[in-house]
């Protein structure tokens, strides 16, 4: 048992050895900035294959790619925009996490927004609706009939 | 009456919203265009499988339609593949193979048990070709016209039924 419980303890010290060999590299940079940067970039960039991770987290063959162009145009000093534009010509709009604001995008930017101007729009109306409905004056019928209803108990 | 009929609009919504979301079940996220539709074909330069110190450029696919697959020999689904792309250079179509991300040996090996319906393979060990191309996965099909601009996109494998149903219709079509 004492054996058994050594083992995997040593088996869990390995652990993040292991963790470090296979998978995703790690970049030494000189510019700290360029390191944020290279960060920033793989970490907005989608995997074409693995749908749902960025490159910087998936340890797909393509993603590996990937990082190697983004760490190689970062030091031939390209912008983080001519980055991208490299990649979308490459592999589509599907790899920006972030779309950009373009034509074709304008209905996913800007429903939300618009939902939220005719939300307002409504609870706007609603409001002055019945502002309107409690400002108003009774009418002399009305009246009368408040009056009947409330006297009873004033008396008692 | 009126303000009656206001009170289904969230259920309009919602039902809105639904059939997006029902649609998108049935939806296969690698079904996606190129980036490079209508675009021509990238520049590359690279040896071919066959012969080491043959050097061949995106010129090798002016002049006809051709289909460029995408192997590899590490591709389990590129060998299901192989008797569709035999029985399309069978009737006649042009095909041009790109070796993504394989050895020359393993490269030829497979194409000596699985059989070659290429007229030349581009040998491209680093994928950079494939990069330049967007593929992300073996295999992937690209039919360039004559003119050397990509004209389809078929990501995975060519089932049986899309020789005929699919891929051989669009070689027509761009056929001059």
């Amino acid at each position: 048992m004492a054996r058994l419980t050594r083992c995997l303890l040593a088996l869990l010290v390995l652990m993040p050895l292991l963790a470090q060999a296979g998978g995703i590299e790690v970049r030494r940079f000189e510019d700290p900035v360029l390191e944020q940067r290279y960060d920033s970039l793989t970490a907005t960039l989608r995997c074409p294959k693995c749908q749902n991770q960025a490159i910087g987290d998936s340890d797909s063959p393509i993603a590996g790619d990937m990082r190697d162009r983004v760490y190689r145009q970062l030091q031939d000093g390209r912008s983080d925009k001519e980055i991208l534009d490299f990649m979308v010509r490459r592999f589509g709009d599907y790899v920006l996490y972030n779309p950009r604001l373009e034509g074709r995008t304008l209905l996913l930017w800007g429903l939300p927004a618009a939902l939220v101007l005719v939300g307002a729009l409504l609870v706007a109306l609603v409001v002055r609706a019945r502002r309107r409905a409690s400002a108003r004056r009774l009418t002399a019928e009305e009246r009368a009939r408040l009056d009947a209803l409330i006297k009873p108990e004033r008396t008692e | 009456m009126k303000r009656r009929l206001l009170l289904l609009l969230p259920l309009v919504g919602f039902l809105v919203l639904g059939g997006f979301l029902y649609q998108g079940l049935s939806m296969n996220p690698f079904d996606r265009d190129s980036a490079l539709m209508a675009d021509p074909f990238p520049s590359f330069a690279l040896t071919t499988l066959e012969d080491p110190s043959r050097t061949v450029d995106e010129s090798l696919l002016a002049g006809e339609v051709t289909l460029v697959n995408v192997w590899g020999e590490w591709c389990p689904t590129c060998k299901q593949e192989m008797p569709q792309l035999l029985d399309l250079a069978d009737r006649g179509v042009r095909l041009v193979g790109v070796d993504y991300k394989d050895t020359r040996e393993k490269g030829r090996a497979f194409l000596a048990e699985f059989g070659n319906p290429f007229e030349v393979n581009v040998f491209d060990p680093d994928g950079d070709l494939g990069f330049e191309l967007g593929v992300y996965g073996a295999p992937e099909t690209f039919l360039v016209d004559p003119e050397g601009v990509i004209r389809y996109h078929h990501t995975g494998y060519i089932k049986p039924e899309d020789v005929t149903q699919v891929i051989l219709p669009e070689v027509e079509k761009w056929r001059d």
